[in-house]
């Protein structure tokens, strides 16, 4: 299996161990990873004002060049993974976005939505399957207590995300499962940590995360995996909880070992 | 601001946004299943009722409108695929697309940074704090 793969700015930088493990994990999965070239930053959040077309490029950008290689592009980041299916959707459905974006950017022939993003996640589930990364398992997380958080950006809006049932998801405890961990399901995993209003609200931030955390304790959970960086940073910053990335966690079961300072 | 002006921010609001109020049948669901209602003057049910209204002045002025998460919670269980959430966005986008009115400028990053800070949170506070 071949992927083009959008790594974003947070994981060639503070979200390092996120895109490591991935590439890492997929190595041993039998998963190519190609990088694309010269992709841009996503913008970290989806421009949801109608007429902001420009803030929208880099996304096409990288969705018509994995268009051009016939291949599906694979996104690790909760936030890229957000942004480029949003703005694939609007490539798809929203005429005045497909003429703006496709005239500026003179693209030949027109980029019309064609290509498939799917997260990293999805390609575990739908790709590779549950039973071969059971396979890959030589430490498997016996007796742990794992709880996922999805958050908000990988599950909505679900009309556009496809990405999972949005109140009930799934597919990252069958991944704890697979590797020999003890899902934990808390009523809070697809609830919102803050987000972006971290950066200047920071008391309304602290109660969505206290909120999120005391559930996973009063369910048993003694760990929360996330996808997403903004999460992580959230959940470190104001709750007394480990967490970490499903990719490291991965690796930790199928005994790949990566450093500190990797 | 006079009761025409207001009404021609409210009419681009509603074009920025693709929202169209008269959908909407006020169950609450928006504002019920919405993370920050606590900390709002005007909650997401409020800024489609009262945009339709032609009343978007005291939206644009409340600190509401930097209470929402755009978490998508209100556009997932509406019933009716009113989309709260873009009408927020939209009156948020109209008060601060004006010269000098940016929320956050590049001068005060360093008031946000620590050493873990990553690279998402300047990005997507950069889009939404100022345009």
């Amino acid at each position: 299996m071949e992927y083009d793969y959008y790594p974003g700015c947070t994981l060639k930088n503070k979200a390092s161990h996120l895109d490591i493990c991935a590439r890492k994990a997929a190595e041993k999965l039998g998963a190519a990873m190609t990088e694309i070239p010269e992709w841009q930053c996503c913008g970290g959040v989806y421009p949801m004002a109608g007429n902001e077309t420009a803030q929208k490029l880099p996304a096409v950008r990288a969705l018509n060049e994995a268009k051009s290689r016939g291949r599906d592009l694979l996104c690790v980041c909760s936030a890229c993974y957000h942004v480029l299916k949003s703005v694939n959707y609007d490539m798809a459905n929203n005429a005045t976005v497909i003429t703006k974006a496709n005239t500026y950017l003179e693209n030949d022939p027109w980029y019309k939505g064609e290509t498939r993003v799917l997260h990293y996640l999805e390609m575990l589930r739908d790709d590779i399957g549950f039973e071969k990364v059971k396979k890959c398992v030589e430490k498997p997380l016996t007796g742990k207590k794992i709880a996922s958080y999805y958050g908000c950006l990988l599950l909505r809006p679900s009309k556009i995300m496809k990405f999972d049932n949005p109140e009930n998801p799934s597919v990252m405890e069958s991944l704890i499962k697979a590797l020999g961990g003890e899902p934990v399901i808390d009523p809070f995993r697809n609830e919102c940590c803050g987000g972006y209003v971290s950066a200047e609200d920071t008391e309304l931030t602290e109660k969505k995360v206290r909120d999120i955390v005391e559930s996973v304790k009063a369910h048993g959970g003694e760990m929360i995996v996330t996808a997403c960086p903004l999460c992580m940073y959230n959940l470190k910053k104001y709750g007394d909880l480990p967490v970490k990335y499903f990719t490291e966690l991965i690796c930790e079961a199928f005994g790949i070992e990566v450093l500190e300072d990797d | 601001m006079t009761e025409n002006e207001e009404k021609k921010l409210c009419a681009e609001a509603l074009i920025i946004s693709g929202v169209k109020p008269e959908k909407c049948m006020k169950c609450g669901k928006c504002s019920g299943a919405c993370p920050s209602y606590d900390e709002m003057e005007y909650h997401p049910h409020q800024f489609v009722d009262m945009v339709s209204k032609g009343q978007i002045k005291k939206l644009m002025e409340s600190a509401s409108i930097y209470k929402c998460l755009s978490c998508f919670v209100c556009v997932e269980r509406c019933p009716r695929n009113v989309m709260p959430a873009n009408i927020i966005e939209a009156v948020r986008a109209l008060q601060e697309r004006p010269q000098g009115t940016d929320r956050l400028t590049p001068d005060e990053v360093k008031n946000i940074l620590d050493d873990d800070t990553p690279q998402q949170l300047l990005m997507a506070a950069f889009r939404k704090y100022s345009r």
